[in-house]
Protein backbone atom coordinates (compact mmCIF):
# COMPACT_ATOMS: atom_id res chain seq x y z
CA UNK A 1 0.00 0.00 0.00
CA UNK A 2 1.49 3.14 -0.79
CA UNK A 3 0.53 6.40 0.87
CA UNK A 4 -2.98 5.70 1.38
CA UNK A 5 -5.66 8.05 2.00
CA UNK A 6 -9.21 7.47 3.23
CA UNK A 7 -11.76 9.56 5.27
CA UNK A 8 -15.42 8.69 5.99
CA UNK A 9 -17.12 11.98 5.94
CA UNK A 10 -14.94 14.44 8.26
CA UNK A 11 -13.08 11.52 10.17
CA UNK A 12 -9.83 11.16 8.12
CA UNK A 13 -8.85 7.37 9.03
CA UNK A 14 -5.59 6.77 6.66
CA UNK A 15 -3.36 9.24 6.20
CA UNK A 16 -0.59 8.24 3.74
CA UNK A 17 -0.63 4.72 5.31
CA UNK A 18 2.10 3.01 3.73
CA UNK A 19 2.70 -0.90 3.98
CA UNK A 20 5.33 -3.35 2.32
CA UNK A 21 4.59 -7.02 2.76
CA UNK A 22 7.09 -9.28 2.15
CA UNK A 23 6.25 -12.98 0.27
CA UNK A 24 6.35 -15.57 3.25
CA UNK A 25 5.99 -13.56 6.13
CA UNK A 26 3.31 -12.70 8.54
CA UNK A 27 3.10 -9.38 9.40
CA UNK A 28 1.42 -7.84 12.10
CA UNK A 29 -0.80 -4.86 12.12
CA UNK A 30 -1.59 -3.38 15.99
CA UNK A 31 -2.58 -0.14 17.40
CA UNK A 32 -6.10 0.88 19.14
CA UNK A 33 -9.32 0.49 18.01
CA UNK A 34 -10.72 3.06 16.07
CA UNK A 35 -7.23 3.99 14.01
CA UNK A 36 -8.58 2.03 10.99
CA UNK A 37 -6.60 -0.96 10.93
CA UNK A 38 -9.47 -2.98 9.48
CA UNK A 39 -9.71 -0.15 6.79
CA UNK A 40 -6.61 -0.65 5.61
CA UNK A 41 -6.89 -4.61 5.32
CA UNK A 42 -10.36 -4.12 3.36
CA UNK A 43 -7.69 -1.87 0.88
CA UNK A 44 -5.83 -4.61 0.52
CA UNK A 45 -8.61 -6.74 -0.83
CA UNK A 46 -10.34 -4.11 -2.76
CA UNK A 47 -13.46 -4.01 -0.81
CA UNK A 48 -13.00 -0.19 -0.11
CA UNK A 49 -10.73 2.24 -2.69
CA UNK A 50 -8.48 4.84 -1.02
CA UNK A 51 -9.20 8.44 -1.95
CA UNK A 52 -5.69 8.73 -2.65
CA UNK A 53 -2.49 6.61 -3.17
CA UNK A 54 -2.96 2.97 -4.24
CA UNK A 55 -2.64 -0.39 -3.32
CA UNK A 56 -0.27 -3.10 -5.24
CA UNK A 57 -0.88 -7.12 -4.97
CA UNK A 58 1.23 -9.18 -7.27
CA UNK A 59 2.55 -5.78 -8.87
CA UNK A 60 -0.87 -5.07 -10.26
CA UNK A 61 -2.90 -1.69 -9.08
CA UNK A 62 -6.19 -2.69 -7.78
CA UNK A 63 -7.16 0.49 -8.66
CA UNK A 64 -6.54 0.21 -12.47
CA UNK A 65 -8.37 -3.25 -12.62
CA UNK A 66 -11.91 -4.05 -13.84
CA UNK A 67 -14.41 -6.69 -11.83
CA UNK A 68 -12.93 -9.75 -13.37
CA UNK A 69 -9.26 -8.36 -12.68
CA UNK A 70 -10.16 -8.00 -8.83
CA UNK A 71 -11.60 -11.05 -8.65
CA UNK A 72 -8.92 -12.72 -10.36
CA UNK A 73 -6.75 -11.30 -7.70
CA UNK A 74 -9.09 -12.10 -4.64
CA UNK A 75 -9.08 -15.97 -5.77
CA UNK A 76 -5.11 -15.54 -4.64
CA UNK A 77 -6.31 -14.19 -0.98
CA UNK A 78 -8.21 -15.87 1.80
CA UNK A 79 -9.77 -13.34 4.15
CA UNK A 80 -10.85 -14.03 7.91
CA UNK A 81 -13.67 -11.39 9.50
CA UNK A 82 -13.60 -10.14 12.56
CA UNK A 83 -16.69 -11.84 13.54
CA UNK A 84 -15.73 -14.81 11.36
CA UNK A 85 -19.30 -13.49 8.99
CA UNK A 86 -20.07 -16.85 8.18
CA UNK A 87 -23.49 -17.19 6.01
CA UNK A 88 -26.02 -17.75 8.17
CA UNK A 89 -28.18 -19.83 5.70
CA UNK A 90 -25.39 -22.30 5.12
CA UNK A 91 -24.12 -24.76 6.52
CA UNK A 92 -20.88 -25.08 8.04
CA UNK A 93 -19.87 -26.99 4.75
CA UNK A 94 -21.29 -25.20 2.39
CA UNK A 95 -19.58 -22.07 3.61
CA UNK A 96 -16.25 -23.37 3.69
CA UNK A 97 -16.92 -25.05 -0.09
CA UNK A 98 -18.57 -21.71 -1.42
CA UNK A 99 -15.39 -20.27 -2.77
CA UNK A 100 -14.46 -23.44 -4.50
CA UNK A 101 -17.77 -23.42 -6.16
CA UNK A 102 -15.90 -20.43 -8.26
CA UNK A 103 -13.30 -22.09 -9.12
CA UNK A 104 -12.54 -23.89 -12.40
CA UNK A 105 -11.93 -27.86 -12.53
CA UNK A 106 -13.62 -28.52 -9.06
CA UNK A 107 -16.29 -30.82 -9.11
CA UNK A 108 -18.88 -31.72 -6.01
CA UNK A 109 -16.61 -34.47 -4.64
CA UNK A 110 -13.30 -32.17 -4.89
CA UNK A 111 -14.97 -29.58 -2.83
CA UNK A 112 -16.54 -32.19 -0.41
CA UNK A 113 -13.01 -33.42 0.25
CA UNK A 114 -11.40 -30.36 0.37
CA UNK A 115 -13.93 -29.00 2.56
CA UNK A 116 -13.16 -31.91 5.27
CA UNK A 117 -9.81 -31.37 4.96
CA UNK A 118 -9.81 -27.94 5.69
CA UNK A 119 -12.43 -28.91 8.54
CA UNK A 120 -9.35 -30.84 9.71
CA UNK A 121 -7.04 -28.34 9.79
CA UNK A 122 -9.16 -25.55 12.19
CA UNK A 123 -10.23 -28.60 14.38
CA UNK A 124 -14.03 -28.84 13.51
CA UNK A 125 -14.30 -32.04 11.58
CA UNK A 126 -17.90 -33.70 12.36
CA UNK A 127 -19.24 -29.88 12.26
CA UNK A 128 -19.91 -29.70 8.64
CA UNK A 129 -23.95 -29.91 8.80
CA UNK A 130 -24.70 -27.66 11.31
CA UNK A 131 -25.81 -24.12 10.92
CA UNK A 132 -23.30 -21.13 12.33
CA UNK A 133 -26.07 -20.21 14.66
CA UNK A 134 -25.59 -23.46 16.56
CA UNK A 135 -21.40 -23.12 16.98
CA UNK A 136 -19.87 -21.23 19.73
CA UNK A 137 -17.61 -17.91 18.79
CA UNK A 138 -14.27 -20.08 18.30
CA UNK A 139 -15.79 -22.37 16.23
CA UNK A 140 -17.07 -19.40 13.93
CA UNK A 141 -13.73 -18.44 13.88
CA UNK A 142 -11.99 -21.49 12.95
CA UNK A 143 -15.12 -22.18 10.48
CA UNK A 144 -14.23 -18.26 8.95
CA UNK A 145 -10.78 -19.34 9.00
CA UNK A 146 -11.18 -22.73 6.91
CA UNK A 147 -13.59 -21.06 4.49
CA UNK A 148 -10.86 -18.25 4.03
CA UNK A 149 -8.04 -21.40 3.88
CA UNK A 150 -10.11 -23.80 1.25
CA UNK A 151 -9.34 -21.88 -1.89
CA UNK A 152 -5.87 -22.29 -1.49
CA UNK A 153 -4.94 -18.80 -1.28
CA UNK A 154 -1.25 -17.30 -1.78
CA UNK A 155 -2.27 -14.68 0.79
CA UNK A 156 -4.13 -14.63 4.37
CA UNK A 157 -5.57 -11.74 5.74
CA UNK A 158 -6.76 -11.94 9.05
CA UNK A 159 -8.81 -9.24 11.14
CA UNK A 160 -9.04 -9.28 15.11
CA UNK A 161 -8.63 -13.28 14.74
CA UNK A 162 -8.69 -13.98 18.15
CA UNK A 163 -11.20 -10.95 19.38
CA UNK A 164 -13.47 -11.59 22.07
CA UNK A 165 -11.88 -14.85 22.28
CA UNK A 166 -11.20 -16.62 26.10
CA UNK A 167 -7.43 -17.44 26.40
CA UNK A 168 -7.21 -20.90 25.48
CA UNK A 169 -9.02 -20.40 22.01
CA UNK A 170 -6.61 -17.26 21.84
CA UNK A 171 -3.63 -19.50 21.72
CA UNK A 172 -5.68 -22.00 19.78
CA UNK A 173 -6.31 -19.28 16.71
CA UNK A 174 -2.58 -18.03 16.95
CA UNK A 175 -1.40 -21.85 16.67
CA UNK A 176 -3.30 -22.29 13.01
CA UNK A 177 -2.26 -19.16 12.41
CA UNK A 178 0.97 -20.64 12.57
CA UNK A 179 0.29 -23.77 11.08
CA UNK A 180 -0.83 -22.49 8.54
CA UNK A 181 1.51 -20.33 7.85
CA UNK A 182 3.51 -23.56 7.62
CA UNK A 183 2.03 -26.02 5.88
CA UNK A 184 0.40 -23.55 3.22
CA UNK A 185 3.34 -21.40 3.00
CA UNK A 186 1.07 -18.47 3.09
CA UNK A 187 1.94 -14.47 3.30
CA UNK A 188 -0.15 -13.08 5.77
CA UNK A 189 -1.31 -9.58 7.24
CA UNK A 190 -2.96 -10.20 10.81
CA UNK A 191 -4.91 -6.95 12.34
CA UNK A 192 -4.58 -7.00 16.37
CA UNK A 193 -4.26 -5.04 19.02
CA UNK A 194 -3.68 -7.94 21.28
CA UNK A 195 0.21 -8.16 21.59
CA UNK A 196 0.76 -11.21 23.16
CA UNK A 197 -1.06 -12.64 19.71
CA UNK A 198 1.27 -10.47 17.70
CA UNK A 199 4.21 -11.64 19.59
CA UNK A 200 3.39 -14.84 18.79
CA UNK A 201 2.45 -15.21 15.34
CA UNK A 202 4.36 -12.12 13.28
CA UNK A 203 7.86 -11.97 12.06
CA UNK A 204 6.90 -8.25 11.94
CA UNK A 205 5.18 -5.81 13.74
CA UNK A 206 3.93 -2.21 12.71
CA UNK A 207 2.29 0.07 14.32
CA UNK A 208 -0.74 1.96 13.14
CA UNK A 209 -1.09 5.55 14.53
CA UNK A 210 -3.32 8.55 13.81
CA UNK A 211 -3.55 6.63 10.06
CA UNK A 212 -0.06 6.07 9.51
CA UNK A 213 2.54 3.20 10.29
CA UNK A 214 4.17 4.57 13.49
CA UNK A 215 6.64 1.97 13.96
CA UNK A 216 7.96 -1.40 12.24
CA UNK A 217 10.54 -3.93 13.15
CA UNK A 218 10.33 -7.46 14.52
CA UNK A 219 8.73 -8.58 17.44
CA UNK A 220 11.96 -8.19 19.89
CA UNK A 221 12.39 -4.43 18.05
CA UNK A 222 8.93 -3.42 18.91
CA UNK A 223 9.32 -4.33 22.47
CA UNK A 224 12.68 -2.29 22.68
CA UNK A 225 11.46 0.78 21.39
CA UNK A 226 11.59 3.54 23.16
CA UNK A 227 9.01 5.63 21.27
CA UNK A 228 6.52 6.76 23.76
CA UNK A 229 3.32 6.17 21.52
CA UNK A 230 4.62 2.76 20.88
CA UNK A 231 5.65 1.69 24.19
CA UNK A 232 2.09 3.49 25.54
CA UNK A 233 0.61 0.91 23.40
CA UNK A 234 2.03 -2.12 23.84
CA UNK A 235 2.32 -1.60 27.97
CA UNK A 236 -1.10 -0.19 27.96
CA UNK A 237 -0.80 3.31 29.30
CA UNK A 238 -2.99 5.97 27.81
CA UNK A 239 -1.63 8.56 29.67
CA UNK A 240 1.74 8.33 27.55
CA UNK A 241 -0.09 8.35 23.84
CA UNK A 242 -2.46 11.67 25.41
CA UNK A 243 1.25 13.44 25.98
CA UNK A 244 2.10 12.63 22.81
CA UNK A 245 -1.38 14.15 21.57
CA UNK A 246 -0.56 17.29 23.62
CA UNK B 1 -30.86 37.01 11.14
CA UNK B 2 -30.08 34.09 11.70
CA UNK B 3 -30.08 31.13 8.81
CA UNK B 4 -28.61 27.97 7.85
CA UNK B 5 -30.22 26.36 11.62
CA UNK B 6 -31.60 23.36 11.99
CA UNK B 7 -34.88 24.85 11.98
CA UNK B 8 -34.89 26.92 8.57
CA UNK B 9 -37.70 25.31 6.28
CA UNK B 10 -35.89 25.86 3.02
CA UNK B 11 -32.70 24.18 4.06
CA UNK B 12 -34.42 21.30 5.36
CA UNK B 13 -36.29 20.92 2.40
CA UNK B 14 -33.61 21.37 0.26
CA UNK B 15 -31.69 18.77 2.32
CA UNK B 16 -34.49 16.36 2.40
CA UNK B 17 -34.94 16.57 -1.65
CA UNK B 18 -31.28 16.41 -2.29
CA UNK B 19 -30.77 13.36 -0.19
CA UNK B 20 -34.20 11.87 -1.68
CA UNK B 21 -32.43 12.60 -4.78
CA UNK B 22 -29.02 10.78 -4.11
CA UNK B 23 -30.90 7.68 -3.00
CA UNK B 24 -32.79 7.69 -6.22
CA UNK B 25 -29.70 7.53 -8.04
CA UNK B 26 -28.07 5.37 -5.93
CA UNK B 27 -31.02 3.06 -6.14
CA UNK B 28 -30.18 3.68 -10.10
CA UNK B 29 -27.06 2.42 -9.89
CA UNK B 30 -27.94 -0.44 -8.20
CA UNK B 31 -30.84 -0.91 -11.00
CA UNK B 32 -28.17 -0.86 -13.35
CA UNK B 33 -25.47 -3.29 -11.92
CA UNK B 34 -28.26 -5.55 -11.72
CA UNK B 35 -28.70 -5.43 -15.94
CA UNK B 36 -24.64 -5.84 -16.11
CA UNK B 37 -25.17 -9.35 -13.69
CA UNK B 38 -27.57 -10.68 -16.11
CA UNK B 39 -24.92 -12.23 -18.07
CA UNK B 40 -23.68 -14.21 -15.08
CA UNK B 41 -26.52 -16.79 -14.88
CA UNK B 42 -23.94 -19.38 -13.07
CA UNK B 43 -24.15 -17.04 -10.57
CA UNK B 44 -27.90 -16.24 -9.73
CA UNK B 45 -29.30 -19.08 -11.85
CA UNK B 46 -29.21 -21.59 -9.50
CA UNK B 47 -30.56 -19.19 -6.50
CA UNK B 48 -33.57 -18.36 -8.96
CA UNK B 49 -36.18 -20.99 -7.83
CA UNK B 50 -35.70 -21.13 -4.15
CA UNK B 51 -36.10 -17.34 -4.29
CA UNK B 52 -39.37 -17.70 -6.41
CA UNK B 53 -40.57 -19.97 -3.69
CA UNK B 54 -39.82 -17.45 -0.89
CA UNK B 55 -41.22 -14.48 -2.86
CA UNK B 56 -44.24 -16.08 -4.52
CA UNK B 57 -45.26 -19.35 -3.07
CA UNK B 58 -45.10 -18.24 0.52
CA UNK B 59 -46.87 -15.36 -0.01
CA UNK B 60 -49.97 -17.39 -1.84
CA UNK B 61 -51.81 -17.38 2.31
CA UNK B 62 -51.35 -13.67 2.58
CA UNK B 63 -52.68 -12.74 -0.82
CA UNK B 64 -55.23 -15.35 -1.02
CA UNK B 65 -56.75 -14.17 2.65
CA UNK B 66 -56.68 -10.56 1.59
CA UNK B 67 -58.11 -10.73 -1.83
CA UNK B 68 -61.09 -13.32 -0.74
CA UNK B 69 -62.43 -10.73 2.35
CA UNK B 70 -61.80 -7.92 -0.57
CA UNK B 71 -64.15 -10.12 -2.70
CA UNK B 72 -66.58 -10.68 -0.20
CA UNK B 73 -66.86 -6.94 0.76
CA UNK B 74 -66.83 -5.39 -2.70
CA UNK B 75 -69.86 -7.95 -3.49
CA UNK B 76 -71.53 -6.69 -0.44
CA UNK B 77 -70.99 -3.24 -1.16
CA UNK B 78 -72.35 -3.03 -4.75
CA UNK B 79 -74.99 -5.01 -3.55
CA UNK B 80 -75.66 -2.21 -0.68
CA UNK B 81 -74.96 0.78 -3.51
CA UNK B 82 -76.88 -0.74 -6.60
CA UNK B 83 -80.31 -1.86 -4.63
CA UNK B 84 -83.22 -0.46 -6.35
CA UNK B 85 -81.14 1.74 -8.50
CA UNK B 86 -78.98 -0.57 -10.86
CA UNK B 87 -79.91 -4.17 -11.87
CA UNK B 88 -78.15 -6.50 -9.33
CA UNK B 89 -76.09 -8.60 -11.78
CA UNK B 90 -74.21 -5.24 -11.79
CA UNK B 91 -72.63 -6.78 -8.98
CA UNK B 92 -70.56 -9.16 -10.71
CA UNK B 93 -69.28 -6.32 -12.97
CA UNK B 94 -68.02 -4.20 -10.20
CA UNK B 95 -66.85 -7.51 -8.31
CA UNK B 96 -65.02 -8.49 -11.35
CA UNK B 97 -63.90 -4.88 -12.68
CA UNK B 98 -62.31 -3.72 -9.79
CA UNK B 99 -60.86 -6.92 -8.72
CA UNK B 100 -58.62 -7.33 -11.80
CA UNK B 101 -58.11 -3.55 -12.51
CA UNK B 102 -57.18 -2.41 -9.04
CA UNK B 103 -57.63 -4.34 -6.05
CA UNK B 104 -56.34 -7.19 -6.58
CA UNK B 105 -52.89 -6.12 -7.83
CA UNK B 106 -52.69 -3.11 -5.68
CA UNK B 107 -54.34 -4.80 -2.52
CA UNK B 108 -51.59 -7.73 -2.99
CA UNK B 109 -48.66 -5.14 -4.14
CA UNK B 110 -49.02 -3.28 -0.98
CA UNK B 111 -48.99 -6.83 1.61
CA UNK B 112 -46.32 -8.23 -0.38
CA UNK B 113 -44.18 -4.81 0.08
CA UNK B 114 -44.75 -5.80 3.85
CA UNK B 115 -44.03 -9.76 3.26
CA UNK B 116 -41.61 -9.55 1.10
CA UNK B 117 -39.35 -5.70 0.87
CA UNK B 118 -39.63 -6.16 4.40
CA UNK B 119 -38.04 -9.46 4.18
CA UNK B 120 -35.42 -8.64 1.79
CA UNK B 121 -34.37 -5.77 3.09
CA UNK B 122 -33.87 -6.77 6.72
CA UNK B 123 -32.00 -10.24 5.20
CA UNK B 124 -29.52 -8.02 3.35
CA UNK B 125 -29.00 -5.51 5.86
CA UNK B 126 -28.02 -8.06 8.50
CA UNK B 127 -26.01 -9.24 5.42
CA UNK B 128 -24.21 -6.05 5.41
CA UNK B 129 -23.72 -4.82 9.03
CA UNK B 130 -22.57 -8.55 9.98
CA UNK B 131 -20.01 -8.46 6.48
CA UNK B 132 -21.59 -11.35 5.06
CA UNK B 133 -21.88 -8.94 1.47
CA UNK B 134 -17.62 -8.39 2.12
CA UNK B 135 -17.23 -12.13 2.59
CA UNK B 136 -19.03 -12.63 -0.68
CA UNK B 137 -16.63 -10.56 -2.06
CA UNK B 138 -14.06 -11.52 -0.99
CA UNK B 139 -14.70 -15.43 -2.03
CA UNK B 140 -14.83 -13.91 -5.88
CA UNK B 141 -18.66 -13.31 -5.80
CA UNK B 142 -20.08 -10.52 -7.41
CA UNK B 143 -23.00 -10.10 -4.78
CA UNK B 144 -25.36 -8.36 -6.63
CA UNK B 145 -25.59 -11.62 -9.14
CA UNK B 146 -25.59 -13.75 -6.12
CA UNK B 147 -28.11 -11.20 -4.03
CA UNK B 148 -30.01 -9.26 -6.03
CA UNK B 149 -30.63 -10.71 -9.56
CA UNK B 150 -32.24 -13.72 -8.38
CA UNK B 151 -34.31 -11.86 -5.92
CA UNK B 152 -35.88 -9.26 -8.42
CA UNK B 153 -35.93 -12.05 -11.20
CA UNK B 154 -38.05 -13.61 -8.80
CA UNK B 155 -40.54 -10.98 -8.11
CA UNK B 156 -41.02 -9.71 -11.74
CA UNK B 157 -41.97 -13.61 -12.57
CA UNK B 158 -44.22 -14.54 -9.28
CA UNK B 159 -45.77 -11.15 -8.49
CA UNK B 160 -47.80 -11.59 -11.54
CA UNK B 161 -48.44 -14.88 -10.98
CA UNK B 162 -49.72 -14.48 -7.16
CA UNK B 163 -51.76 -11.34 -8.13
CA UNK B 164 -53.51 -13.31 -10.96
CA UNK B 165 -54.61 -16.03 -8.57
CA UNK B 166 -55.11 -13.61 -5.70
CA UNK B 167 -57.73 -11.85 -7.91
CA UNK B 168 -59.21 -14.81 -9.36
CA UNK B 169 -60.13 -16.17 -6.06
CA UNK B 170 -61.00 -12.44 -5.15
CA UNK B 171 -63.82 -12.70 -7.75
CA UNK B 172 -65.14 -16.61 -6.54
CA UNK B 173 -65.41 -15.05 -2.82
CA UNK B 174 -67.41 -12.25 -4.73
CA UNK B 175 -69.48 -14.91 -6.81
CA UNK B 176 -69.89 -17.10 -3.48
CA UNK B 177 -71.13 -14.04 -1.35
CA UNK B 178 -73.78 -13.27 -4.02
CA UNK B 179 -74.98 -16.38 -4.23
CA UNK B 180 -75.46 -17.25 -0.39
CA UNK B 181 -75.48 -13.59 1.19
CA UNK B 182 -77.14 -11.61 -1.83
CA UNK B 183 -79.52 -14.35 -3.25
CA UNK B 184 -78.26 -14.27 -6.41
CA UNK B 185 -77.88 -16.96 -8.73
CA UNK B 186 -74.75 -18.08 -10.81
CA UNK B 187 -76.17 -17.15 -14.51
CA UNK B 188 -76.58 -13.31 -13.21
CA UNK B 189 -73.39 -12.93 -11.30
CA UNK B 190 -71.54 -14.63 -14.49
CA UNK B 191 -74.07 -11.81 -16.57
CA UNK B 192 -72.61 -8.88 -14.90
CA UNK B 193 -68.91 -10.76 -14.63
CA UNK B 194 -68.97 -10.92 -18.32
CA UNK B 195 -70.41 -7.82 -19.69
CA UNK B 196 -67.72 -5.29 -19.68
CA UNK B 197 -65.07 -7.76 -19.03
CA UNK B 198 -61.86 -7.19 -21.36
CA UNK B 199 -59.28 -9.46 -21.58
CA UNK B 200 -57.04 -6.86 -21.85
CA UNK B 201 -57.95 -5.63 -18.59
CA UNK B 202 -55.98 -9.14 -17.21
CA UNK B 203 -52.82 -7.92 -19.10
CA UNK B 204 -53.24 -4.65 -17.64
CA UNK B 205 -53.18 -6.28 -14.48
CA UNK B 206 -50.32 -8.71 -15.23
CA UNK B 207 -48.63 -5.40 -16.22
CA UNK B 208 -48.99 -3.33 -13.01
CA UNK B 209 -47.98 -6.26 -10.57
CA UNK B 210 -45.17 -6.98 -12.61
CA UNK B 211 -43.61 -3.30 -12.23
CA UNK B 212 -44.66 -3.61 -8.47
CA UNK B 213 -43.03 -7.34 -8.52
CA UNK B 214 -39.88 -5.35 -9.18
CA UNK B 215 -40.38 -2.21 -6.98
CA UNK B 216 -40.73 -3.86 -4.17
CA UNK B 217 -37.51 -6.27 -4.61
CA UNK B 218 -35.39 -4.14 -5.58
CA UNK B 219 -36.24 -1.16 -3.20
CA UNK B 220 -36.00 -3.69 -0.33
CA UNK B 221 -32.83 -4.73 -2.20
CA UNK B 222 -31.11 -1.40 -2.10
CA UNK B 223 -32.07 -0.34 1.09
CA UNK B 224 -30.79 -3.84 2.64
CA UNK B 225 -27.78 -3.33 0.49
CA UNK B 226 -27.01 0.54 1.69
CA UNK B 227 -27.73 -0.65 5.49
CA UNK B 228 -25.39 0.90 8.38
CA UNK B 229 -25.07 0.25 12.10
CA UNK B 230 -26.40 -2.63 13.61
CA UNK B 231 -30.09 -3.59 14.35
CA UNK B 232 -31.34 -0.18 14.56
CA UNK B 233 -29.58 0.15 11.00
CA UNK B 234 -31.67 -2.87 10.04
CA UNK B 235 -34.75 -2.48 11.64
CA UNK B 236 -34.69 1.50 9.92
CA UNK B 237 -34.08 -0.51 6.65
CA UNK B 238 -36.28 -2.60 6.48
CA UNK B 239 -39.33 0.34 7.76
CA UNK B 240 -38.14 2.49 4.78
CA UNK B 241 -38.08 -0.41 2.10
CA UNK B 242 -41.82 -1.11 2.95
CA UNK B 243 -42.63 2.79 3.18
CA UNK B 244 -40.63 3.72 0.02
CA UNK B 245 -41.83 0.61 -1.86
CA UNK B 246 -45.80 0.74 -1.04
CA UNK B 247 -45.36 4.72 -1.91
CA UNK B 248 -44.36 3.68 -5.10
CA UNK B 249 -46.93 1.16 -6.29
CA UNK B 250 -49.56 3.87 -5.15
CA UNK B 251 -47.59 5.97 -7.82
CA UNK B 252 -47.00 3.56 -10.36
CA UNK B 253 -50.52 2.14 -10.01
CA UNK B 254 -52.13 6.15 -10.88
CA UNK B 255 -48.70 6.12 -13.86
CA UNK B 256 -49.78 3.05 -15.40
CA UNK B 257 -53.96 4.34 -15.19
CA UNK B 258 -52.81 7.27 -16.91
CA UNK B 259 -51.00 5.19 -19.56
CA UNK B 260 -52.51 2.27 -20.51
CA UNK B 261 -56.32 2.79 -19.61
Amino acid sequence: MDDVHKAFGPNRVLRGFSLEVTDGETLAVVGQSGTGKSVALKHMVGLLKPDKGSVWVDEQNLGDLDLEGLYRIRRKVGYVFQFAALFDSLTVAENVGMGLKRMKGWGKDDIRDRVRECLELVELTGMEDHHPAELSGGQKKRAGLARAIATQPDYLLYDEPTTGLDPVTTTVIDRLIIRTREELNVTAVVITHDMDSAYRVADRIGMLHEGVIRFMGTPEEIQACEDPVVRGFIEGKPELLQEEAV
Amino acid sequence: MKTGTLFDPLQVTGRSAVDTAAQIGRWGGLVLDSFRALPRVRTWGPLLLGQMARVGVNSVPIALFIATFTGVVMALQASYTFTGAVPIYFVGTLVGKTMILELGPVLTGLALSGRVGANIAAELGTMRVTEQIDALETLAYDPVAYLVVPRVLAGIIMFPAVVILATAIGIVAGWGTSLELLDMSTPEFMKGLRLFFDPWDVQFAAIKSLSFGFTVTSVGCFFGFTTTGGAEGVGGSTTRAVVVSSMVILVLDAFWAATLL
